[in-house]
């Protein structure tokens, strides 16, 4: 059975965007980009589930500008076998959607067959959480978001969720769709010897037209701005003055 | 305008987390938006929902109900061709849901069928189709216009919009059963429902507590969540968790507060041994007071804080024990 596993280059977890002058969005010039958190447990899952046996081959896949070749690496580097770049230049106010992402995806999974597709549940720069549950529907194909675990016998995949009230178990018929939730994995650095090896795997190109797929964009970006920012605070010096400012002042007690 | 509203419940009664979804309808219009609330599941439960239902906002106009035990847990596959089949009848020009897991499971399932692109997160409602969301966990704020085809679909966070007052009941507005004939072709079981964990708890829902109470790194173990419990218990709280308290196996993790796990805003929030990570900040910025305890002074928590104390968190948890009267 073969994983298809989608990746995202998204700006580093730790970089503290700052929102550019012109409201056009993000600065994202000169700052640090890497593979979206919750991508890299996708790739580990996928890892270890063909380690384990259950899986054949890993294919990586994004969808991006050119400097998205260094994620699909990064995939490689950590032991996928080969990977597909979907070649697209943003355009800020026109940003690409998930559901576009999502036929771009359904497409390959049309090409590649694979028996499971793995999505990180969210993207930490636009955080719309969408693609997986997108493609699952598309493809008409059952889906696990939110993993914390997951255990592949031959037909099928049982998921355990991470839900409001606590963790839910499904069932699912494979072909499926599953996204990850941090509890999943901790996803493997790439060794040095892996990086080496991952400059020789194969990233193929390939344009949304080839696969047949209309980028269309239905949301316009009016504008980005910062958040209110809250009133700086005071540090107390006692547990009884921070009684007294909660009952007297800010009265929630 | 008209909107869909699909609706959780729970009990008998429809969810805080959906009333905060209807009040948001409200926010698309007011005058002139037709509003349908959609609920699913079977039992007598879902009945004693819809009859909430129907007095829940005065802008319903219509409660539909989909009883069948295919809706009996929330898999996204059969909801998902519900929710298509309801808008294919309804014609709405809007779909809310709230950014609950099951919201966040299936909306954008159904959108995919309908080949829309909805907003998620939606925080402020500026016109019918331009939206205020948050993106780099809350670092940014982004204003959208949706330019696609009807219907426009969101997800709402549930602390932005405060339900409405409950009306009166003597408005009673129709119930109607949604025809259930299109199950029969969807990919409805290729997904089965297993089981539910869940902690029992006499707590709050930390969703909606008016206070909540948070641990992290700082509180070192398991145990010492015993402590923090027994306050929330003084002040009527919940509990919550920062993702390193949880990764380290203290408490489950549906108490985790941030980017991708609860969102909160209560009347007052207090922060023990928390750092302060951006992740967590996104959870917990927009309550009303934040109260924070940490030893290391320099910690990112008191830039967002109203009242920070540097002190060891233990002795000021045992002093505010003694200290505050118990929650009637």
């Amino acid at each position: 059975m073969k994983i298809l596993v989608a990746v995202k280059r998204v700006v580093d977890y730790a970089v503290k965007v700052r929102v550019r002058p012109d409201r056009t969005g993000v600065e994202t010039a000169s700052v640090k980009m890497s593979m979206n958190p919750f991508c890299e447990i996708a790739v580990e899952e996928a890892l270890r589930l063909r380690e384990a046996g259950a899986a054949t081959e890993v294919v990586a896949a994004t969808v991006g500008p050119s400097q998205s070749a260094d994620t699909l690496r990064t995939a490689l580097a950590m032991g996928a076998d080969r990977a597909v770049h979907v070649l697209h230049d943003p355009d800020p106010s026109r940003p690409l959607l998930p559901l576009t992402v999502a036929k771009i995806l359904r497409a390959l999974a049309l090409q590649e067959n694979p028996g499971l597709v793995i999505l990180g549940k969210q993207a930490i720069d636009d955080d719309c959480n969408q693609t997986g549950q997108m493609l699952a529907g598309l493809l008409n194909w059952p889906q696990g978001t939110f993993a914390s675990k997951v255990i592949l016998n031959k037909e099928k995949a049982t998921v355990e969720r991470e839900v409001d009230g606590g963790i839910e178990t499904i069932s699912l018929d494979l072909p499926a769709v599953i996204t990850t939730d941090l509890r999943l994995n901790q996803p493997r650095y790439a060794t040095l010897p892996n990086i080496m090896k991952a400059k020789s795997k194969v990233i193929k190109k390939v344009t949304p037209e080839d696969l047949d797929v209309d980028i269309r964009s239905d949301m316009e970006v009016v504008e980005v701005t910062e958040p209110p920012k809250r009133k700086a605070g005071v540090i107390l010096s006692s547990v009884d003055e921070l009684i007294d400012r909660l009952k007297n002042e800010a009265r929630v007690l | 305008v008209s909107t869909l509203v699909v609706a959780e419940h729970e009990g008998g009664f429809v969810k805080p987390s959906s009333l905060s979804a209807l009040a948001a309808a409200e926010a698309i219009g007011k005058d002139d938006n037709r509003v349908s609330l959609l609920l699913g599941g079977s039992g007598p439960g879902l009945h004693k929902a819809a009859e909430h239902a129907a007095s829940s906002h005065p802008l319903v106009s219509e409660v539909l109900v989909a009883d069948s035990d295919v809706f009996a847990h929330p898999l996204a596959e059969p909801w998902a061709e519900l929710l298509r089949s309801v808008q294919h009848k309804g014609g709405y020009s809007h779909v809310i849901a709230s950014s609950t897991s099951f919201g966040k499971n299936l909306l954008p399932r159904a959108a995919a069928l309908l080949d829309v692109s909805p907003v998620t997160d939606v925080t402020s409602i500026s016109e019918p189709r331009v939206f205020v969301r948050p993106i780099y966990a809350g670092n940014a704020l982004c204003t959208v216009r949706y330019t696609g085809e009807d219907p426009c679909m969101m997800s709402i966070r549930s602390t932005s919009f405060s339900p409405t007052e409950a009306m009166s009941e003597a408005k009673v507005v129709p119930i109607t059963q949604v025809d259930l004939s299109f199950l029969s072709e969807g990919s409805s079981g290729k997904s089965a429902w297993v089981n539910l964990k869940s902690q029992d708890t006499e707590r709050p829902d930390l969703a909606n507590a008016p206070v909540v109470v948070t641990g992290g790194r700082g509180l070192k173990s398991a145990e010492n969540f015993k402590v923090l419990e027994q306050l929330a218990e003084k002040l009527g709280a919940a509990v919550g968790a920062t993702r390193a308290a949880v990764d380290a196996g203290f408490v489950p993790n549906e108490l985790q507060v941030g980017q991708t796990g609860k969102i909160v805003a209560p009347e007052l929030y207090m922060a023990f041994g928390v750092s302060g990570a951006i992740q967590h900040l996104a959870g917990m910025r927009d309550s009303k007071v934040i109260v924070a305890v940490n030893k290391d002074a320099d910690a990112p928590i008191f830039q967002v804080a109203d009242y920070g104390i540097v002190a060891d968190l233990f002795e000021v948890l045992d002093e505010l024990l003694k200290k505050l009267p118990d929650k009637k």
